[in-house]
């Protein structure tokens, strides 16, 4: 090949293997779960977060797993993540609500509340037509009752706030069957599911902390923390505090 | 030894038989890279349908998402690569053979140009330079993403990329270097030189090492498809039950893995059967050039030690997709098990990354020096040492695992006896070095900059074997420095040193010395102070693999990351070098420009295609600098007669080299 | 290729160099310098400090090896930085080198040392490994480096300075620790706590996949494998927070998995104890037995709530061996 011929081969080759190092940069490796920031909806030192747990994830391609979603402060619609940024020094108020059934907890340890205002959790429960008064719970005993369906730990922080789950058989065969479990028609949003809810204070420092569920419920994965469990957006997240 | 007992006019590449022309067709439709992706096209698609056809209830286990059946995906691989292999041409001979037609030659390539480097060419040049073009991109793959590594590391709290990615992309780096760099040395060098060396003009088993090379960009291929199925969580070492867990990447890694163990065993086999069998007349073991007593002994180890990979590759498989339980402790498996298979490859596995290094330095030094190699027999005897020695450590790996605590003291003694054959390597250099007259060309600095590199990395080795220190060490950033001393600083700065000091003669065209020396200054520079500071921070607390650590660390990583990046450009430094020297400048090389007395430089650069005109009688070893009564290294026209009369010597039953030595 | 027939070697032909007795010399002050300078300045400071007897057993450790690796790397490098200064060839000399091809009494000499120092080290390992029980290694269940260990280790009750010795269970999940203490009502709890002075055995498991306990202040590493009990023993010295961390890629937060433990006085951490069994004794019946290992699948009462309800939740089966889907 003469002299201009193999610079210009030279040159195009040159060129694909950047743009392809570029592609797979920040297509597959760069890329995150979008992020809900409630930083400018704080009042009075407090913030409202909505999170839920679905028992599928229909809007994505991995319709078995399970899922939380959290709730857009804006549009007030469910957003697939788990990601979400919240002020610093601010009293985080939360409500879950947890529209799968339950699965026991792999090490009871984490039945317990820890790190929320008063040590406990406030449950109610929705059967399908009424809510049950709300309760505060500091212990779940998930292998004797059907109690327990996820938890939401931020280790960091030493907080583990497990989600009530509905606890009878009736209840937890008739679950949600889409997600998030907010439907257009509201037969759906009265699918049996439990009502959480909790306080925390977020430090005064700012700082990335991660978050994720003790139960392991990736089924068909070994030991059941695989799959969801690993995927970020799924089953574990990250909370950002903005000092 | 043997002496190949065939009729010299039979020694052509892949052994044609005389008078044969091949008959051509258009390039197109001849077996080639293209035809090779096609095959592989089919094969995945072919095995997918296959694996989903068997297990269709498992199609649900990734969550539903097209695409997650472990089934289907490691079946697809395994079409994949067999569709590769029928699309490139590799059955087409034995298919011949099998139907009694003569094996007319078609994949012999004799003609000049480019094409026969796409083909499965039998000529063990032709698949020296691919795995040499092969190689440099693997490494610089593996080297992008330790790029994205030391970028992620920058800020102990901020993170660039999710823990999924993170973990995604140093499984990758740690897999493509560890598996791709044991063939970088026996790959392109090996296969092209050591036919040159021991005055041979064919390897054992062409097709096999051919084979070996095609195998490699399909592992290539499957090692980064697992970036597409969500990576695999485990790093390259893959420990279980995390494997087990893991997500499809996962099956990408364990095929990937294992379909290169199997190229290596295939290469390093052809490499010992060909230094054994192959030898000129006259070359005895006591002639033998360093680099191939290196060559002979990590082939030793590839054939040994491989198998156990892939049988543990192939375990993770089965347990993934089958249902085993060997690895999986609940099930009445053991996690210890996949433990002490991998590591009872990998401990021999990083010799046969360390052994090539060796060999090569051994070789450059002497032509450098201006004086033979100092301890001949001491080299060849450490060479062997380390080699043996390398299956009864692999304990170290799992001190802190909990392992029978009385095997400890056991695996400590033995590994601090490997360490005595290591250093033989050293008093073989500075026995040479001793009043020597140093040239200090370009090969000579990476030969020089690797013996520095590696004393730091083998007595980082030390205190990792002593299992009090081990404790504290192990699992963290002074493992990390360690094996980045040895491997990169000792591998890899003797690999570039061997690229500049033989290029001239694979291809006839020189590297630039100018550019040569300043990619030595930059890569020599940067890598120490990457990789130097790693040490404390590993002993200061930080494991390995982790995105997140204590903030006081944080100066030390930014200022590893900023140096890694340096180390980066001058990689880039190389590329264009190499790239720009080989493209476009073509600076024409003399045939023996470091004047050395081995004997592949008495023959033209590049070699003509059988190598040697005439088998050459070997005169006298490689290394006689400075005196003058030494004899020329080799005949390279023997008088007739002198073959057919040492093969005939070889009939009646010793078939030594000692007819030889009248020339 | 003229041959250079006169070079000898020791007493300089130019008669200005006798490179042996210089590079000799230089070798052993620079040697003696480096020594000194690893063992007394830097060696006070060499991780991972002396919180513990494993801590400072492997500090000493370290301090023996660099002193022992001072010579041998000033050594080479010193050797090779004269090759540079000094036997160079000059422009213009296409004249090769002396033909030595080797010298029995250096390569013997060489072997001699370098296998003493290697025997030597590896029995200087083996005896600071006897010596402060296994040195803070993880050595399995049966351990056999306890040497100086208490006798006895009661699973239901401990005092200080007795025959008896505490344990911590060390329970690694993916992805975060927990530490049991059987002594004290087997209560569970993220925080690691221990006694200044007293004798520990850290009982490490795990409860999925491979992990691995570090504490690095005290000099602590054991990995924590599914269905095996792996034993490490220290002692503290001084009060003080540790971190631990874990050291054995474990899935996606392996590098989160980090925790603070706190060596406390006795009287804080007896105290200490006592009030977290009574103000954890909810959670305590709940949990399982105090065992040595634990298999997730097989927990009293695991999967009673859906097998006995029939229920198929998110987990599915609960690891039900029948299912192929759940392995």
């Amino acid at each position: 090949m003469s002299l201009p011929a193999r610079v210009a081969t030279l040159v195009i080759a040159f060129l694909a293997v950047v743009a392809g190092g570029a592609y797979v940069a920040l297509h597959y490796i760069g890329s995150q779960p979008p992020v809900e920031d409630f930083t400018s909806y704080a009042s009075n030192g407090q913030v409202n977060v909505t999170l839920m747990t679905a028992p599928q994830t229909t809007v994505t391609d991995k319709p078995d797993w399970v899922t939380y979603f959290i709730q857009n402060p804006a549009t007030k619609q469910f957003v697939h993540t788990t990601y979400f940024e919240v002020p610093a020094n601010t009293k985080i108020n939360v409500t879950i609500l947890g529209y799968d059934g339950c699965t026991p907890l792999r090490n009871p340890v984490w039945g317990r509340v820890t790190g929320t205002e008063g040590g406990v959790e406030n449950v109610s429960i929705f059967n399908g037509k009424t809510y049950s008064p709300s309760q505060p719970v500091s212990v779940f005993d998930s292998y004797a009752n059907c109690s327990v369906q996820h938890t939401f730990a931020i280790p960091g922080l030493g907080l583990n706030v497990p989600v009530a789950s509905p606890p009878t058989v009736a209840e937890n065969n008739a679950l949600c069957t889409t997600s998030p479990c907010v439907a257009s028609n509201s037969s759906e949003a009265l699918a049996p599911h439990s009502v959480v809810t909790f306080s925390f204070t977020t430090p005064k420092k700012g700082g990335t902390f991660r978050w994720q569920c003790f139960i392991p419920c990736g089924g068909g994965y070994l030991d059941g923390n695989g799959g969801p469990m690993g995927t970020p957006g799924y089953m574990m997240g990250q909370m950002e505090v903005q000092a | 030894m043997a002496i190949e007992a065939q009729p010299e006019s039979a020694q052509a590449p892949g052994g044609r038989e005389p008078g044969g022309t091949p008959k051509q067709r258009s390039w197109w439709l001849r077996p080639a890279w293209h035809t090779a992706i096609i095959g592989a096209v089919i094969g995945y698609a072919l095995g997918h349908w296959l694996g989903d056809f068997m297990t269709p209830s498992f199609v649900a286990t990734g969550g539903g998402a097209p695409d997650s059946n472990d089934e289907a995906i490691v079946l697809g691989y395994a079409f994949l690569v067999i569709g590769w292999l029928i699309g490139l041409g590799v059955f087409n001979d034995l298919i011949r053979q099998m139907r009694g037609k003569p094996v007319n030659g078609s994949s012999r390539e004799t003609a000049g140009g480019l094409a026969k480097y796409f083909r499965y060419t039998l000529d063990h040049k032709v698949v020296g330079i691919q795995y040499l073009v092969g190689m440099l991109v693997y490494f610089f793959t593996g080297g992008l993403f330790a790029m994205a590594i030391r970028t992620e590391l920058l800020s102990p709290s901020y993170h660039v990329l999710s823990p999924t990615a993170y973990l995604e992309v140093v499984g990758e780096h740690g897999t493509m270097m560890m598996m791709m760099m044991s063939s970088v040395v026996i790959g392109p060098l090996g296969n092209y030189l050591v036919p040159l060396m021991i005055g041979s003009k064919r390897v054992a088993f062409p097709r096999l090492e051919a084979l070996s090379f095609w195998l490699t960009p399909c592992a290539y291929a499957i090692l980064l498809s697992s970036i597409l199925l969500g990576g695999f969580p485990t790093g390259w070492t893959g420990y279980a039950p995390l494997s087990i867990q893991a997500g499809e990447g996962m099956d990408g890694y364990a095929f990937a893995f294992g379909l290169m163990g199997i190229s290596i065993i295939l290469a390093g086999f052809n490499i010992i059967v060909t230094i054994i069998c192959y030898r000129a007349p006259g070359m005895r073991w006591g002639r033998l050039p360093m680099f191939v007593w290196a060559m002979l002994t990590t082939g030793f180890l590839l054939v040994l030690a491989a198998p156990v990979l892939v049988g543990g590759m192939y375990m993770i498989i089965t347990d993934r997709t089958a249902q085993t339980a060997f690895f999986v402790n609940q099930l009445g498996g053991s996690s210890y098990l996949y433990e002490d298979l991998f590591w009872f490859f990998g401990h021999p596995e990083v010799y046969i990354l360390a052994l090539p290094g060796f060999g090569i330095v051994s070789e450059i030094i002497p032509v450098f020096t201006r004086k033979p190699l100092f301890g001949y027999k001491v080299a060849a005897a450490g060479m062997f040492g380390v080699a043996i020695l390398s299956f009864f450590v692999w304990q170290h790996h799992l001190f802190d695992s909990g392992i029978d605590p009385d095997m400890r003291p056991l695996f400590m003694l033995t590994t601090e006896l490997i360490s005595i054959p290591t250093g033989f390597i050293y008093l073989v250099a500075m026995g040479t070095f001793w009043k020597a007259k140093l040239r200090l060309t370009v090969p000579m600095l990476f030969a020089m900059g690797m013996y520095v590199n590696f004393l730091f990395g083998g007595i980082s080795g030390v205190f990792l074997s002593d299992v009090p220190v081990d404790t504290t060490a192990h699992g963290s950033f002074f493992v990390m420095a360690h094996f980045h001393y040895t491997i990169m600083g000792g591998l890899i700065f003797a690999f570039f040193g061997a690229l500049y000091y033989w290029l001239p003669k694979m291809m006839g065209i020189t590297l630039n010395q100018r550019l040569g020396k300043i990619h030595f200054w930059t890569m020599f520079i940067t890598f120490n102070s990457t990789f130097m500071p790693l040490f404390a921070v590993g002993m200061l607390g930080q494991p390995r693999r982790v995105f997140e650590y204590a903030r006081n660390l944080e100066t030390l990583n930014d200022w590893v990351s900023i140096s890694a990046f340096c180390l980066g450009v001058s990689m880039l430094i190389f590329i264009f070098n190499f790239v720009m020297s080989t493209v476009v400048w073509r600076e024409r090389a003399p045939q023996n420009p470091w004047q050395s007395r081995g004997l592949e430089w008495q023959i033209p650069s590049p070699p003509p295609p059988d190598n040697f005109t005439h088998i050459p009688v070997v005169l006298a070893g490689p290394y006689e600098y400075g005196d003058p009564d030494a004899l020329p290294v080799a005949d390279l026209n023997p008088p007739a007669g002198v073959i057919a009369g040492a093969l005939a010597g070889a009939g009646a039953g010793t078939g030594t080299t000692s007819a030889g030595s009248e020339a | 290729m003229a041959a250079e027939t006169s070079h000898p070697a020791p007493a300089g032909e130019q008669g200005h160099r006798r490179d042996g007795l210089w590079l000799l010399v230089i070798w052993i002050v620079l040697s003696i310098i480096g020594c000194l300078l690893v063992a007394y300045v830097w060696g006070p400071h060499l991780p991972p400090g002396a919180m513990s007897t494993s801590a400072s057993s492997q500090q000493f450790d370290t301090r023996v090896l660099a002193v022992v690796a001072t010579p041998v790397i000033i050594g080479v490098l010193l050797y090779f930085g004269w090759a540079l200064a000094f036997w160079r060839q000059k422009p213009g000399d296409e004249t090769d080198a002396a033909p030595i091809h080797g010298n029995t009494r250096i390569q013997a000499l060489w072997i001699v040392v370098t296998s003493a120092i290697v025997l030597g080290l590896a029995v200087f390992g083996t005896y600071e490994l006897i010596n402060p029980a296994g040195s803070g290694s993880g050595q399995g269940p049966q351990p056999a480096f306890n040497h100086g260990v208490l006798a006895a280790a009661s699973d239901t009750s401990w005092a200080p300075n007795t025959n008896n010795i505490l344990q911590v269970q060390v329970i690694g999940q993916q992805w975060a620790w927990t530490f049991r203490y059987p002594q004290f009502g087997g209560f569970e709890t993220t925080d690691l706590v221990l006694p200044v002075g007293q004798q520990v055995r850290f009982n490490v498991t795990s409860l999925d996949v491979i992990h691995s306990f570090w504490a690095y202040q005290l000099g602590v590493k054991a990995d924590a494998n599914p269905g095996v009990n792996n034993v490490a023993y220290t002692t503290p010295y001084h009060t003080g927070t540790f971190v631990v961390r874990c050291d054995e890629l474990c899935g996606i937060w392996h590098g989160a998995m980090y925790d603070y433990g706190k060596v406390v006085s006795v009287p804080n951490f007896l105290t200490w104890a006592h009030s977290t069994e009574t103000q954890l004794a909810a959670v305590t019946k709940l949990l399982p037995p105090y065992a040595l290992t634990y298999d997730p699948t097989v927990l009293a009462n695991v999967g009673k709530v859906n097998q006995q309800l029939g229920l198929t939740s998110a987990g599915g089966g609960y690891y039900n061996p029948a299912d192929p889907e759940q392995p």
